[in-house]
């Protein structure tokens, strides 16, 4: 099992036509995932690689029977792609686009409250249950499926856990890519709630970053709550403060959200840490079998 | 993005908010001609750079007089001003603002951010103004009141008066301070706004509530719809080789340490600084290519890390997923070419295609070290540079 997404899940694709569209519905597609259709207003009634495309993501709903959709369309139109994606009642909106404007996304979020949908990014790699299921740009072949669920705000950083942990014969159940901006549609808390009800998780990797506290609330939801082991990592131990380091979320401001606070929170709540990301599959290896 | 005292008043202005009158001078002439203009016994010049803490470094002075105007002016054009926020070497003063002097009663602190918890723009206010916030809110959180704003909604008027009554205001002040906050407000998001903070807000001893600074953040993902506000773009506060790797749509951070590193994806070029320093040295920067990197941006990148006399040796992380380790390596190759590599390079692929990749890089007859993952990288370019 997994969550969130696995073999039934029928995607559609917003911005099909652009090339990161294309590129990645195509390989979604050879994944196996059931690519159903794609919205691009004004080219509603052609198809892109015999992938029906609609004006409305309303009208693909109808057509389709989607649940799920993934947008690729450029920072200054993905707002409106989120909203209208919601508006049409789409219970899992994955939002790839990076450099969405923040203040877009403070009306997307309160929309969003609103509604029934579940917002994944944006600028995040996407979803994959090994096996199943892709939605986004991840490297499908470095994935296997298995228990080990993995929760993220990077994106490469997260195909090196996967790659290591698969590389060592271990499996994963769903991969998430939260996102690396300061607002984002599901938190570490919301994936680590998930994971928590899904049998077939294991445990979970948990890959943060510097900027905000989102990693001290996670921390404390798991001691309280989480019941499965965790192995996490934090990256920019080295980060200067006051520099945003790439992701729009990764900054030190005031002071707080220093990957030193995080790591400490962590291991309090008694989360095994891996201080080098070179070891996260091995940590992770030496906690399964500790469970035996 | 970030931008001058002078300008983000200006900003303010536009929209509503009462700021002092001033006038902005690159010369000690145009100071004295400034203060001249005001028509004013006494005004404050003020030196413009994108720090706080200029009051207490000597940069801000109370003066009576166009001479004494130009004399500051003087004293501060040209020369770098160290605060606590600039670090030793300070930041060269290429503007002073002249500004009519207030008589301040109290002085307040207010701000307005985007908040990452709330997921909305909250505004901060507390009575310990002209203080460090950071100070404040460490030390006295008592003192700080955060109020999120809807963004359906806007501010309400018994949040702007809640405020306003935390912050001791009273009769007439009060709705001067609502009208001043919806103007803040406004602006923030009218310019997509990152930060505003006014510190001090002051009432004057003839009960005016006024903005006596302003410090403006801009969230760069939303520049695309401001022309006006990029305008206000100071090139001379910013690094120029981060300002040269934005032309490339590059992320880079100068940092002070001798390995150069160029990785894709912002976490994992974050975590290739972090494994660097646990094998005993110090990145020189932060690079990330980015997803879709071409050859010419990977050239551009390389260009760029070699630039810096510090960088001792380079070391490349790739994860190929978008981005393909042929186009990275052929990027590379180019680079190498174009400036004669002189110091040793590390490199590490993995993902699509890291085979033809890896020959791209062997056949091209540029030493290259290569390594197997990780931690074998960040090994084997500390011991190159002997570290």
């Amino acid at each position: 099992m997994s969550i969130l997404v696995d073999k039934n899940t029928r995607v559609l694709t917003q911005g099909i036509t652009g090339a990161t569209g294309q590129l990645h519905t195509r390989a979604c597609k050879e994944y196996g995932t059931q690519m159903v259709g794609g919205v691009v207003p004004g080219k509603g009634g052609t198809d892109f690689e015999g992938i029906p495309i609609f004006d409305t993501v309303e009208q693909a709903r109808k057509a389709t029977g989607c649940n799920a959709t993934v947008i690729y369309v450029p920072p200054a139109f993905a707002g409106d792609a989120m909203l209208e994606a919601a508006a049409a009642g789409i219970e899992l909106i994955i939002c790839i686009t990076e450099g969405v404007p923040i203040l877009d996304m403070v009306k997307v979020k309160a929309y969003l409250a609103e509604t029934k949908s579940r917002l994944i990014g944006p600028n995040c790699p996407g979803i994959i249950t090994p096996g199943e299921c892709k939605i986004g740009i991840m490297p499908g072949y470095i994935h296997k499926p298995g228990d080990i669920g993995v929760v993220s705000r990077s994106g490469t950083l997260t195909y090196e856990a996967v790659y290591q942990l698969t590389q060592l014969g271990i499996g994963q159940s769903t991969c998430i890519g939260i996102g690396g901006d300061p607002i984002v549609g599901t938190t570490q808390i919301d994936a680590l709630k998930l994971f928590n009800e899904d049998p077939m998780t294991r445990a979970v990797i948990l890959i943060g970053e510097i900027g905000g506290t989102a990693e001290e609330e996670a921390a404390e939801y798991i001691k309280q709550n989480f019941k499965k082991p965790v192995v996490a990592f934090i990256a920019g131990q080295t980060a200067p403060k006051g520099r945003r380091m790439g992701h729009a979320g990764a900054i030190i401001s005031g002071g707080r959200g220093t990957a030193a606070d995080k790591i400490a929170a962590l291991k309090a709540a008694g989360i095994t840490v891996a201080m080098s990301p070179a070891d996260l599959g091995t940590t992770m290896k030496s906690v399964l079998e500790s469970m035996h | 993005m970030n931008i001058h005292e002078y300008q983000a008043k200006q900003v303010l202005a536009r929209f509503g908010a009462p700021v002092p009158k001033g006038k902005v001078a690159t010369t000690p002439d145009e100071a004295a001609a400034a203060f001249t203009a005001l028509g004013q016994p006494k005004a404050v010049v003020k030196a413009q750079i994108h720090a706080g803490g200029r009051g207490k470094a000597g940069g801000v002075k109370l003066l009576t007089a166009a001479s004494e105007a130009r004399d500051f002016a003087a004293k501060l054009l040209g020369k770098p001003l160290v605060t606590h926020q600039t670090g030793p070497e300070g930041r060269v003063v290429r503007r002073v603002y002249i500004e009519e002097a207030s008589d301040v009663a109290r002085e307040l602190y207010l701000g307005m951010l985007v908040d990452r918890k709330a997921g909305t723009v909250s505004v901060i206010a507390s009575t310990e103004g002209g203080m460090d916030i950071e100070q404040v809110a460490a030390n006295t959180p008592e003192k700080i009141l955060t109020e999120p704003i809807s963004p359906l909604l806007g501010v309400a008027g018994f949040q702007a008066r809640k405020i306003a009554f935390a912050l001791g205001l009273k009769d007439k002040q009060v709705g001067q301070f609502a009208a001043l906050l919806a103007s803040l407000y406004r602006a923030f998001i009218e310019t997509d706004a990152s930060l505003i903070e006014i510190n001090p807000l002051v009432v004057t001893k003839d009960g005016r509530v006024i903005c006596l600074d302003a410090k403006m953040s801009f969230d760069d993902n939303g520049l695309f719809r401001h022309a006006d506000i990029r305008e206000l773009r100071d090139p001379n506060e910013e690094d120029p080789a981060e300002t040269e790797a934005a032309k490339y749509d590059l992320s880079y951070v100068h940092l002070d340490g001798n390995i150069g590193c160029m990785v894709n994806g912002a976490g994992l070029a974050m975590s290739t600084m972090d494994i660097v320093k646990l094998y005993g040295a110090e990145p020189a920067n932060f690079l990330d290519v980015g997803g879709g990197a071409s050859t010419e941006k990977v050239a551009a990148a390389f260009r760029i890390l070699l630039a810096d006399k510090r960088v001792k040796g380079v070391l490349i992380n790739i994860f190929g997923g978008i981005m393909r380790c042929d186009v990275l390596a052929q990027g590379v190759v180019e680079a190498a070419r174009q400036v004669k590599l002189s110091v040793p390079l590390v490199v590490r692929m993995e993902g699509t295609n890291v085979v033809e990749g890896k020959k791209i890089l062997a056949d091209s007859g540029i030493k290259v070290i290569a390594a197997s993952d990780m931690a074998d990288a960040a090994r084997r370019i500390v011991k190159e540079i002997g570290a």
